[in-house]
């Protein structure tokens, strides 16, 4: 992994903040997941100037302008193109791409797959409350079938997308959940998954206590992962296909080598990229 | 939010008086600091008890649970501001200056200069953060100062449990008696914080109703 994990001077996780004040909802997760994204920045001891973190549309893609490193609120759901663009331009930053579950898995749903696929070295950290928030609580990919509310009345009917599942099938090379109720440990997930090469997705359970306040419960459904994270995508895929959604932790990591382009693996010139232009 | 839904439980912190002395060597070990992470097995490593061998340890830990609680208090004002509740805004960052103040005490008596660094891995906690941090869900756009200040007890109440629990577990003399200090200390604020809350008038039984509510369906 390009990531440089150094010790020089000591950042602390408020280093990473800007004076800029969130301004999502009291009790909102993706405060937590904020707060976890800055420690695990300082955990690895990162520079605010070496990174850039990436953003579609919605209220966690708000998250670039909260933090002091290199940010983009880009188009909805198109966060990893352009993160993804990022990696291959400037490789020795540190790209994370944030956002929320409709950005990610609905609008950016097929730069999600291929995202995955190509295995850029960066990590995507989505916090999934199941729900639009910014628009007024309508049903996302994720949220269940029978979810009853006065814009779905009966709910949707239809079975809800399973990320970590699509992410091993179509090749993240690093898989995770986490929980904003527990900021501490989903900063050593999101630290874990930076170091980790290759891309790196962490799934960030982030309740939406306005739209849906029943999520204040998952504080009790959430659990560490049973079993330890595997390298073996057949065994991973057995996991994923049978977990309830509320297993946190590391739950694949692979060896796949990250994605470099041809151009990086030649370390051309400038004067030998204008030949291969010339007329 | 859902205006009807009340948050909270808990109370305020209030001045404590400094630290004890527990001893004056340097903060514990750490050149190493954040040169590698060691990542610990997520969701684990944050729920075990502290290892804590030494008074440094010790009194590490207390820093931390003081320098995170500050944070979160004042991460509380924030979210009060942006809502434009600014009496609690107040409260909390009144709260926030008081738990940097014990934590600047923390590290003056221990006689270092600077934050004592996480051991690898990071903080362990019993609970998902410090005793004395306080759950972002607990926030409530309409809350008022009787329920900031009933966060703020609830803290310091679990900070003493925190501490009578390392009093049991103390692995010398010398860290029982720390921690006999820490937990005599938080067992005061408890006291000070539940003054303050009698001096504070209860809120109204429709404190959460808004004429004007931001979520349309309700």
């Amino acid at each position: 992994m390009t990531t440089p994990v150094k010790a020089q001077a000591a950042v602390t996780p408020q280093a990473f903040k800007s004076d800029y004040k969130p301004v999502w909802c009291p009790g909102c997760g993706d405060f937590s997941v904020l707060s976890s994204i800055t420690k695990a920045f300082a955990l690895l001891a990162l520079q605010p100037e070496n990174i850039a973190i990436v953003s579609g549309i919605g209220c966690s893609s708000r998250i670039p302008a909260y933090t002091t490193c290199y940010g983009f609120h880009g188009v909805h759901g198109r966060a990893l193109p352009a993160a993804t663009g990022l990696k291959l331009a400037r490789p020795e930053l540190t790209v994370v791409a944030a956002g929320g579950d409709g950005d990610g898995y609905s609008i950016g749903g097929n730069h999600f797959l291929h995202a995955c696929r190509r295995n850029v070295d960066m990590t995507y950290v989505v916090m999934d409350n199941h729900v639009y928030g910014m628009t007024k609580g309508q049903p996302s990919p994720t949220t269940e079938p029978d979810w009853d509310s006065k814009l779905s009345p009966g709910g949707t009917g239809m079975r809800a997308f399973n990320p970590l599942v699509i992410a091993l099938a179509a090749g993240a090379n690093f898989i995770a959940r986490g929980f904003a109720g527990d900021p501490n440990t989903t900063a050593t997930l999101i630290a874990e998954a930076i170091s980790a090469p290759g891309f790196s997705f962490v799934e960030v359970l982030s309740p939406c206590v306005t739209f849906r306040p029943e999520q204040r419960e998952w504080k009790q459904m959430v659990r560490p992962a049973p079993v330890q994270s595997t390298d073996d995508p057949g065994r991973a895929a057995r996991r994923l296909m049978t977990d309830d959604g509320m297993n946190v932790g590391v739950l694949y990591k692979g060896s796949r080598a990250a994605y470099r382009t041809a151009i990086a693996k030649a370390q051309r010139r400038p004067a030998e990229l204008e030949e291969e232009f010339k007329i | 939010m859902s205006p009807a839904r009340k948050p909270i439980r808990r109370g305020a912190a209030v001045a404590k008086k400094p630290a004890k002395k527990a001893g004056r060597k340097a903060p514990p070990a750490t050149s190493a600091r954040r040169a590698q992470l060691k990542v610990v097995p997520a969701a684990v490593a944050a729920h075990s008890a502290p290892p804590i061998k030494d008074v440094e340890g010790l009194m590490a830990y207390a820093y931390a649970l003081e320098a995170e609680a500050s944070e979160r208090y004042n991460e509380f004002a924030d979210v009060m501001e942006t809502h434009n509740n600014r009496e609690v805004a107040e409260l909390f960052r009144k709260l926030a200056r008081i738990e940097n103040i014990h934590a600047e005490h923390i590290l003056e008596e221990m006689g270092w200069t600077s934050p004592p660094p996480p051991p690898a891995g990071g903080w362990r906690w019993e609970s998902v953060e410090g005793p004395e941090t306080a759950d972002f869900t607990d926030l409530h756009y309409l809350m008022q100062p009787y329920h900031a200040l009933q966060i703020a007890l609830h803290n310091e109440k679990r900070a003493e449990a925190f501490f009578r629990d390392l009093v049991q577990r103390a692995p010398s003399g010398k860290v029982r008696t720390a921690a006999k200090e820490m937990a005599a200390e938080e067992a005061e604020h408890v006291q000070l914080v539940e003054e303050w809350l009698k001096r504070t008038p209860e809120p109204e039984s429709d404190w959460a109703h808004d004429p004007d509510p931001p979520r349309w369906s309700d």
